[in-house]
């Protein structure tokens, strides 16, 4: 209020462009009307080109038959299905890459970076040239490091190695049985929910019981006697409603059981194991982030070094943890993309096939676009979510 | 006022751009002074860097033509190696001035891509290649049926495989890649038992293998792929050039025409001969397409006939060693016919 008394009592300060409001409102529509000029003028301009050029243009072609098959397929997919199908197809496997790369390199991660703070030597000494090495190589050479020096040397079909349970290691990929339950295998899947629900069950009422009394109850071993338990139980009930496919040789390859191909396995061991070496550096960061005194006052009450960890040091540790920590799942999601070199059909790979049997250069990078940064705003949301119950909350 | 001053700026120089782009691409290569070529990456007898770096075989070979047609100079060419999935764009954005990388015409992309076919400068098919000291006993792309085929990304060849083995009723799984060489190494490895694309491809890619006589070609041929160079469309001056510089060297290898008796030739009576070489009183077929009257002359000093292309690239005189088959000209049996300059 103050402000605008001096305003007006000052009517003849000067002109009203020398108004700081009127300048800053002035200015500020400017930009804004130039902004949608230039996006006006770059879709025009995009339009009138392909036009000018002869190109189809419009989403149309996604309706159309796509005419190519598609290595690694989540969902039903032939040839005679249509191009937004096959893009369907490529965006789950970089859904699928991307979040069982994010959890391995979250659980390699822990471990090196805590193993970079350990009092033994050597683990330490392990821990830092593993940070040292695989975060210096850029992330293609890690996947051409799994692909053409782990994998491919691995002997051919015919000469697999056998391992344990049926299993089979060879050079298009790692071979397992593949389970297939029959009836009354139900059992066995209520049995797990159930197993879950008292293991949570029993972990509040420990917790009351700690907080009223002080006295401990093992939850951890409880919890995994009933997960473990209850359904093998049910399977034994049920009378064992489970058989085996097993990976057999056929003229050409191994058929039947489940196969990983060589493509995911090492995109995602190169993802993993690149940017676990980063998450380890933020693990350290935020352990070391936690103040000494925290660590000897808890030790002064008496706790051993473990509790230290998992009560105090840790969950102080993961508020400065997560924000970075996103930042890599990004990083790892986008880097998925580097799959295209190893012949993986992730959405860039199978996009850029789409777009080149089209044609359609502008939609299909456009899309692709539109998918990565979904993807990114998704994940980023939810570990905001994460972050915000990690929080220090103030009483 | 510093604001407009940069705006009116800023538009004016767009305006040049458009204008630029809007010239004719005759006019923008002689004044750039040279002929940007998409090639491949490198596929012996189309278009592969030698070790002095030269790029040999029909495809570039074509552009040495064009150059030779254009400026009088076959060395006037600079060229730009593409992926099949990157050839396109390139194309189309004006990044290359002609696309002569074994690439196959069809109606999608002469429609929806864009783009203009000048000609057929090899007609190929679709072939299939195994390794016979892993897979004795396979002798028919028919038994093929649950093996892993190599193949790659974005071309025809990726859409044949999966209409062949649909039609068949057989199972296969399918391994691509985006570059040839990614392919070549994984099959080499032996990632996939079979390597599918072009036969005359089959043929220079087996050379580069590690072990090429444990590789056979199985006899399928599934399907038909005329392979030949590409230009914009809507630029007609600039592909009526390209296509009759293609006729020329076929009309050349018909009328006895070589690189050693071009000369001799200019002085021929047969009209025919006057016609196509410029020497005709009065012709002016070359000055009509925008070129000179002597501009076939000048395309068989550069690269020779079509006939000594193919034998240098592909056939007798190269390691690949394909016969002229359907290859040949209408004259002798095959199907390379060129329509006459008049």
């Amino acid at each position: 209020m103050a402000s605008q008394e001096i305003l007006r009592q000052e009517p003849g300060r000067g002109s009203f462009i020398n108004d700081p409001k009127i300048r800053a409102l002035f200015f500020q529509t400017l930009v804004v009307i130039l902004l949608f000029v230039s996006i006006w003028w770059i879709v025009n301009n995009v339009i009138e080109n392909l036009q000018r050029l002869h190109i189809a243009s419009g989403f149309q072609f996604l309706r159309n038959r796509a005419g190519f098959d598609i290595s690694d397929t989540p969902i039903a997919y032939t040839s005679d299905a249509t191009y937004g199908r096959a893009l369907i197809v490529g965006l789950l496997n970089t859904i699928i890459v991307a979040a069982a790369g994010i959890v391995l390199a979250t659980i390699v991660g822990f471990i090196i970076g805590i193993g970079r703070l350990s009092q033994n030597w050597l683990i330490r000494k392990i821990c830092t040239v593993y940070v040292e090495i695989f975060r210096n190589i850029p992330p293609l050479l890690v996947i051409f490091f799994w692909y053409s020096g782990v994998l491919a040397v691995l002997p051919p079909p015919r000469e697999s190695y056998h391992l344990p349970f049926g299993s089979f290691l060879n050079q298009r990929g790692f071979y397992f049985p593949r389970g297939i339950w029959g009836d009354g295998s139900w059992l066995v899947l209520v049995a797990f929910v159930v197993a879950l629900a008292m293991a949570w069950f029993v972990a509040h009422r420990a917790r009351q019981r700690q907080m009223a009394t002080g006295q401990q109850f093992p939850v951890f071993w409880t919890s995994v006697a009933l997960i473990v338990g209850l359904p093998v139980l049910a399977f034994l009930l049920a009378g064992m409603p489970l058989t085996f496919d097993f990976p057999k040789q056929s003229t050409f390859n191994l058929t039947g059981g489940f196969q990983i191909k060589p493509e995911f396995l090492s995109l995602l061991l190169a993802l993993s194991f690149y940017t676990a070496a980063f998450i380890a550096e933020i693990v350290r960061a935020g352990i070391k982030g936690v103040s000494k005194g925290q660590s000897e006052a808890a030790a002064a009450l008496g706790l051993r070094s473990g509790p230290i960890l998992r009560l105090v040091v840790i969950p102080q540790a993961m508020r400065i943890v997560i924000p970075p920590l996103t930042s890599q799942y990004l990083n790892l999601t986008k880097n998925s993309s580097l799959a295209i070199a190893i012949g993986y059909p992730d959405l860039t790979a199978t996009a850029g096939t789409v777009l080149n049997q089209t044609g359609q250069a502008v939609e299909g990078v456009f899309l692709m676009m539109i998918a990565y940064l979904v993807l990114s705003l998704v994940t980023s949301a939810v570990m905001n979510v994460v972050n915000a119950r990690m929080a220090l909350v103030e009483r | 006022m510093k604001h407009i001053a940069l705006g009116m700026l800023g538009a004016a120089a767009l305006g040049l751009m458009a204008s630029a782009a809007s010239a004719g691409t005759l006019d923008t290569v002689k004044q750039k002074g040279f002929i940007q070529c998409g090639v491949s990456t490198g596929l012996a007898g189309f278009s592969a860097p030698d070790d002095k770096g030269d790029w040999k075989g029909i495809d570039a070979d074509f552009c040495r033509a064009v150059a030779a047609a254009v400026f009088g100079d076959g060395s006037k060419v600079k060229f730009t190696p593409l992926s099949a999935k990157e050839r396109f764009t390139a194309l189309q954005s004006g990044e290359i001035d002609i696309l002569s990388r074994n690439t196959t015409w069809t109606s999608n992309r002469d429609s929806a891509l864009g783009l203009d076919f000048v000609g057929v400068t090899y007609y190929d098919g679709q072939g299939f290649m195994i390794n016979a000291k892993k897979l004795p006993g396979v002798n028919s792309a028919l038994q093929l049926s649950g093996a892993a085929v190599c193949v790659q990304s974005g071309t025809t060849t990726e859409l044949n495989l999966a209409d062949y083995f649909k039609k068949n009723k057989m199972e296969y799984n399918p391994v691509v890649f985006e570059k040839l060489e990614e392919v070549n190494a994984a099959y080499d490895s032996g990632r996939c038992d079979a390597y599918t694309t072009d036969q005359s491809g089959l043929y220079g890619i087996r050379l580069t293998l590690s072990s090429p006589a444990d590789h056979v070609v199985l006899p399928e041929i599934i399907s038909k792929e005329p392979l030949g160079p590409a230009v914009r469309q809507g630029d007609d001056q600039w592909a009526h050039i390209a296509r009759w510089t293609y006729f020329a060297l076929l009309n050349a290898e018909e009328a006895g025409i070589t690189q050693a008796n071009v000369e001799e030739m200019k002085s021929s009576t047969d009209p025919n001969i006057q016609r196509l070489l410029g020497t005709e009183p009065d012709g002016k077929y070359g000055a009509d397409l925008g070129l000179s009257n002597d501009w076939v002359v000048n395309i068989i000093k550069a690269v020779g006939n079509y006939g000594e292309m193919f034998e240098r690239n592909v056939g007798s005189g190269s390691p690949l060693k394909i016969a002229r088959g359907i290859n040949a000209l209408w004259t002798k049996g095959g199907l390379q016919y060129g329509p006459p300059v008049r």
